[in-house]
């Protein structure tokens, strides 16, 4: 099944045939204390940077989440954001927010079919996002979790999963255009919490057979070696079935690994992509 | 030495390393053999505590570490607990402590609920993801004087809101006095949501949860000097480690 998204000037394909499929993760600002002081300015000088960087570090897609603490303005700053992206690169953009609000003006201005991201399966949620993911006809990231949480069994995560596929299709949204996102917690708090995250994965490869992405970079959280985790993650995930992931397209272990474990999929013709990749970034080191 | 000195060495030691069955045997043992409670906690365990903040701050030590510490020192809060009640330290309030509905991160909470205790305050936790519905039942029956609302994600901040409002239609907002944080939270946030008060860290939320006790005509004194020296050090420790942690999680670049 492939999740096809798009930009006004470029088409990306999220399948199990495909290259794994690369969402920049950069431009939100949580935690991100500059970044975060430009978006209430409206200056979107260093989300440019950032989507600019990212697509050179070969993001295939670029998150854009506006999520800034102040009361009521994530509507116009993430329609700003996304025009700016726009403006810069040619990737198309998952939209990232939780208001309502702020996925229907991000939406109203995108060119293209765009990810949105996200919505989980809880009724007022469902039964807000679905309409404008069809209205503008997108895609959309089905988060597996209820209103009763995040289960602990894969199997429940899967039940989710398989409800938010159904409820999507009553809205005449097509099961390619859903994402599931099978959710990554962290391994600080957990032990388990990434073969729960990869057991999932396999049961919704096996039963739904939709596109899954997942934000990879949680599953490290408080750890050292961080980028290390978080490739070893992706490389268990990819030959569990993920097909894209929301991560940092700017450590290079995780591009690296990226491309490794395409080539070890067998979705890498002669290992194509991994050369042109490394002679790229050979030529990127001795130009500087 | 002697054997309460060992006892506490032994607490100090166990807790910095994590082992939650030494440390629960050690405090019992302690408890057994008539050691003060306060000396038990603020002699020992605090310390070690403090000293796992410090190795975090300085890259030491990382969060799974820090997490099965604290848990250490929880299993040894709850034999301490009771006998701190008997002493006649009186809580000198309740607080009702929550994760967002829609938000899972709870290691800050969890810390803000040890620093609170080690003050003093009776904590009712309710856990994560709670409910505004939740909220409110929560205080109804608990009846506590403060409340807090932790969220990790910008994505689940307006349930401060969401929280607030179902107080308010409930006629409970005037009952109680609401502290808010979280990485993301700002003291504006906090005033555009209409929130009593807001912490960035820990042990911020001591002083404010203290203040706003006071604020409200309450006595907030507790124990002797050692204990507020021995919680003012573990603000400070905690304090590091949550500036450390927020860092952690988002490499600022």
């Amino acid at each position: 099944m492939d999740t096809v998204i798009s930009s006004a000037r470029q088409t990306v394909v999220i399948g199990p045939d495909h290259p794994f499929v690369i969402i920049g993760e950069r431009i939100n600002p949580t935690g991100r204390k500059v970044l975060t002081a430009q978006m209430i300015d409206r200056n979107m000088s260093m989300v440019c940077r950032d989507a600019r960087r990212q697509v050179e570090a070969q993001a295939h897609v670029l998150d854009v989440n506006a999520g800034v603490p102040v009361d009521g303005v994530e509507p116009e700053i993430l329609r700003l954001a996304i025009e700016a992206v726009q403006q810069t690169v040619d990737a198309p953009i998952s939209i990232d927010s939780s208001v309502v609000e702020a996925l229907e003006a991000g939406l109203a201005v995108y060119e293209g079919k765009a990810l949105v991201n996200s919505v989980t399966y809880e009724e007022e949620r469902l039964e807000k996002v679905l309409p404008l993911v069809r209205k503008y006809g997108a895609a959309v990231v089905g988060v597996a979790n209820d209103d009763s949480g995040i289960s602990n069994e894969p199997q429940e995560r899967l039940r989710i999963a398989k409800l938010i596929v159904e409820r999507a299709a009553d809205h005449g949204i097509p099961a390619q255009d859903v994402v599931i996102d099978p959710l990554a917690l962290t391994v600080s708090a957990d032990d388990n919490a990434a073969l729960i995250t990869l057991e999932t994965m396999r049961l919704i490869r096996e039963n739904l057979g939709v596109n899954m992405t997942c934000g990879a970079s949680n599953i490290s959280f408080g750890l050292p070696w961080r980028p290390t985790v978080n490739a070893a993650f992706l490389s268990m995930a990819i030959a569990a079935g993920l097909t894209s992931a929301i991560t940092n397209p700017l450590e290079i272990e995780i591009r690296r690994t990226i491309y490794a474990a395409d080539l070890l999929m067998g979705r890498d013709a002669y290992a194509g992509n991994l050369i042109q990749a490394f002679r790229s970034g050979r030529r990127t080191a001795t130009s500087h | 030495m002697s054997r309460e000195e060992e006892i506490k060495q032994g607490l100090y030691e166990h807790t910095l390393v994590g082992e939650a069955s030494e440390v629960v045997a050690l405090t019992q043992e302690g408890i057994d053999r008539g050691m003060d409670p306060l000396d038990i906690l603020f002699g020992a365990l605090i310390p070690s505590l403090q000293e796992v903040g410090r190795l975090f701050e300085i890259g030491e030590y990382f969060v799974p570490e820090m997490l099965v510490a604290a848990r250490a020192m929880q299993g040894a809060m709850a034999l301490l607990r009771p006998l701190l009640v008997d002493k006649g330290a009186e809580p000198i309030g309740r607080v009702v402590m929550l994760t967002v509905k829609g938000d899972v991160h709870d290691i800050g909470k969890n810390l803000c609920n040890i620093m609170l205790e080690g003050e003093g305050f009776e904590i009712v936790d309710l856990g994560v993801n709670v409910k505004p519905e939740e909220v409110v039942e929560a205080v109804q029956e608990h009846r506590p004087q403060l409340l807090g609302f932790s969220a990790f994600l910008t994505t689940t901040m307006p349930f401060f809101k969401s929280n607030l409002a179902a107080l308010a239609e409930a006629d409970l907002r005037d009952t109680v006095k609401v502290m808010v944080g979280g990485a993301p939270v700002t003291q504006e946030y906090a005033d555009s949501v209409g929130a009593d008060g807001f912490a960035p860290d820990a042990s911020a939320a001591v002083r404010l949860a203290k203040q706003l006790m006071i604020d409200m005509g309450y006595d907030v004194s507790m124990g002797g000097g050692d204990a507020s020296e021995g919680a003012s050090a573990l603000a400070s420790a905690v304090q590091a480690v949550e500036e450390l942690m927020v860092k952690a999680e988002h490499g600022e670049g």
